[in-house]
């Protein structure tokens, strides 16, 4: 299946109904995929005139009790971000997808990851947390957005599937579930207030005590979320002396990298943060260590690398090496693992002990 | 015997709006409606940014908040999920024909099966009395301190009319609460509106013309009489759509 088809299909087997969406490159498979599967099982696809409007009204559908689903790039999850803002101070369960691409501005319609300090540090207004979960296969885009829904009902929060154009129109085989999709019981939905208490749905608090009460009462929820959504995959990393970074298609390219290092007798290993927010850190902590040096690599100037060096807290050095809008190829991480490898060899036979 | 009853759904909580607001007016004959057509529990509100902002404090039906102007997305969202029940949206004139005119004009030309209850009191009333999309010409505001020019800041629009232009609207009137007949008027049109939504006709808006003394720096008297003097010239009360099923 391709990717961005993949996430409709896993969408509408983990119960998902109701898609509103806008049309951008790279990601309309899906929308137009919703647009064809989504009457067949009684649900609703609807191309709103903006994604502004798009995700506003998933936050009606989501304070109306379904599972519901928008999915955008880089320059629409913009727009989208009041709506976002809206729906973790509301309380609100929807799942929202970011296929990158590159920006700032119109940037270009190759993929990209130069969006993640919006997707992990907020890009809306206020103090609120997303989940963020990054795919790096078009069968873990199935197994992610299976769970994405899930956790979104649990938290009552929005989670993000943070995708990118390469991961969007690859093709992979894959199993799709076929088991039923969990329902939670959703008691506070403004579904008409039939023989119970009426239920409201706002984000306004019109004292200052009041909203640090309710900001009180989230961040027990962003902390239990820290506690217990932490993702990672690792490889080769029993040993790695030198630890790559990557997440989602840069971690695909990345882990061939490391196979070649590992054949030339290079130590290296791949860390693969799979939720971005919350941010693996315990797993950078265990590997520094270990480890002589990092490498993280993004598609971006360099996002990501500021937690990991928040993770790795100076024990051992982090390197970055980017590419904007560009895929980068095996040989140039290749490359940047062999210079790292002997820089390390040249400082160890030197100075280094301090 | 209680000539006047408060309507059940309106909740026991005492305005927040200031002496000679319309909205609590308004509040009031869509509370009133909605006990009549007896859907007090099958309603899904939705409440603006603007003063009415806190109304799910106050209408007793379930209610969900919007963003500013997102209103008519917000409550297309909850339309789509549970068609059978009655959706209406309550929204400003800033809220409505400003920052959310995209919405508003979607909605109504997909012929959303909602009903919008549009307050214009020709100024932004929350915010401290700045201009709106439907400021008179040489109404002064804060941010037209020398009297809004045509020049310069363009023309009040017509929401009304407007949208009457459109196919999917089903029901568009505009009507006033500035004495008892417009007032029974008025609820009329909002009936209207909240019936031509149960036979599924389309969207409906009813405009509903509105007094802000605060912000127009009148006694709630001196306030009816420009209304009536200034507003309504300009914007002529009546139905722009009316289909047969709820003549
Ligand atoms: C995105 C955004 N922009 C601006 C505001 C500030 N704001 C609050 S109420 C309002 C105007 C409301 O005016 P109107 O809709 O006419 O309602 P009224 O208060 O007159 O009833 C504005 C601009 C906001 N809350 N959100
Ligand atoms: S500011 Fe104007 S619109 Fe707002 S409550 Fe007061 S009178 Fe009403």
């Amino acid at each position: 299946m391709k990717g961005n088809e993949a996430i409709g299909e896993a969408a509408i087997r983990a119960g998902c109904r109701y898609f509103f969406g806008y049309p951008i490159t790279p990601q309309s498979e899906l929308p137009e995929y919703m647009a064809r599967r989504l009457p067949a099982v009684g649900g609703v696809f609807l191309q709103a005139e903006s994604e502004i409007a798009a995700i506003n009204m998933v936050y009606g559908a989501a304070g109306a009790g379904a599972r519901v689903m928008t999915s955008s790039s880089s320059p629409g999850i913009s727009l989208k971000q009041e709506g976002i803002s809206y729906l973790a101070g509301a309380e609100l369960p929807a799942v929202i997808v970011n296929v990158m691409r590159g920006g700032p501005g119109l940037g270009s319609i190759q993929p990209g990851q130069s969006d993640y300090f919006q997707a992990t540090k907020g890009g809306g207004h206020g103090d609120y947390r997303l989940i963020v979960l990054a795919p790096a296969s078009v069968q873990e885009i199935i197994d992610l957005t299976w769970e994405a829904f899930a956790l979104a009902d649990q938290y009552r929060n929005p989670v993000m599937i943070l995708s990118d154009g390469m991961l969007g129109q690859m093709m992979e085989p894959v199993v799709l579930p076929t088991q039923e999709p969990p329902v939670l019981p959703k008691p506070w939905a403004t579904t008409g207030a039939v023989n119970r208490e009426r239920n409201e749905i706002f984000s306004f608090f019109m004292q200052g005590e009041q909203l640090e009460e309710h900001n009180r009462r989230l961040e027990q929820k962003w902390q239990a979320m820290v506690e217990r959504e932490k993702r990672v995959a690792e490889f080769f990393m029993e040993d790695a002396e030198i630890v790559v970074v990557a997440y989602g298609t840069t971690a695909r390219i990345a882990r061939r990298a490391v196979r070649q290092a590992r054949q030339v007798g290079i130590k290296a290993g791949l860390l693969r943060p799979i939720s971005l927010w919350p941010f693996p850190d315990e797993a950078f902590q265990r590997a520094a260590r270990k480890a002589r040096v990092f490498l993280s690599v993004e598609m971006s100037l360099g996002q990501m690398v500021e937690d990991v060096r928040l993770a790795v807290n100076g024990q051992v050095p982090v390197h970055f090496y980017g590419r904007v809008s560009v895929v980068p190829s095996p040989d140039e991480i290749f490359a940047m693992i062999c210079q790292l490898a002997d820089e390390e060899v040249a400082v160890n036979g030197s100075v280094r002990s301090a | 015997m209680a000539v006047f009853a408060r309507p059940k759904a309106l909740t026991e909580k005492p305005w927040h709006f200031c002496p000679g607001c319309s909205h609590g007016i308004i509040h009031t004959l869509v509370a009133e409606v909605i006990d009549e057509l007896n859907i007090r529990e099958t309603t899904v509100g939705v409440c603006p940014v603007g003063c009415a902002v806190v109304s799910h404090e106050y209408f007793n039906v379930d209610m969900q908040q919007a963003a500013h102007g997102r209103a008519p997305a917000v409550a297309t969202g909850i339309k789509r999920v549970l068609p059978e029940r009655t959706v209406f949206t309550y929204q400003g004139d800033g809220d409505l024909a400003s920052i959310g005119t995209a919405e508003i004009i979607h909605a109504a030309a997909r012929g959303e099966k909602i009903t919008t209850i549009f307050v214009n009191n020709a100024i932004y009333g929350m915010t401290g009395g700045q201009m709106a999309p439907t400021t008179l010409l040489g109404q002064v505001t804060t941010t037209s301190p020398f009297g809004r020019r045509q020049d310069t800041q363009g023309y009040p629009i017509r929401v009304a009319e407007m949208l009457a232009t459109l196919e999917g609207v089903a029901y568009v009137a505009r009507v006033s609460v500035h004495n008892p007949k417009e007032i029974n008027r008025a609820k009329k049109a909002i009936r209207r509106a909240f019936e031509c939504q149960q036979k599924g006709l389309g969207f409906s808006l009813v405009e509903v013309l509105a007094c802000c003394p605060t912000n127009w720096g009148l006694s709630p008297k001196e306030s009816i009489n420009w209304l009536v003097e200034n507003m309504i010239p300009y914007y002529p009360l009546g139905e722009y759509r009316l289909p047969k099923e709820v003549q």
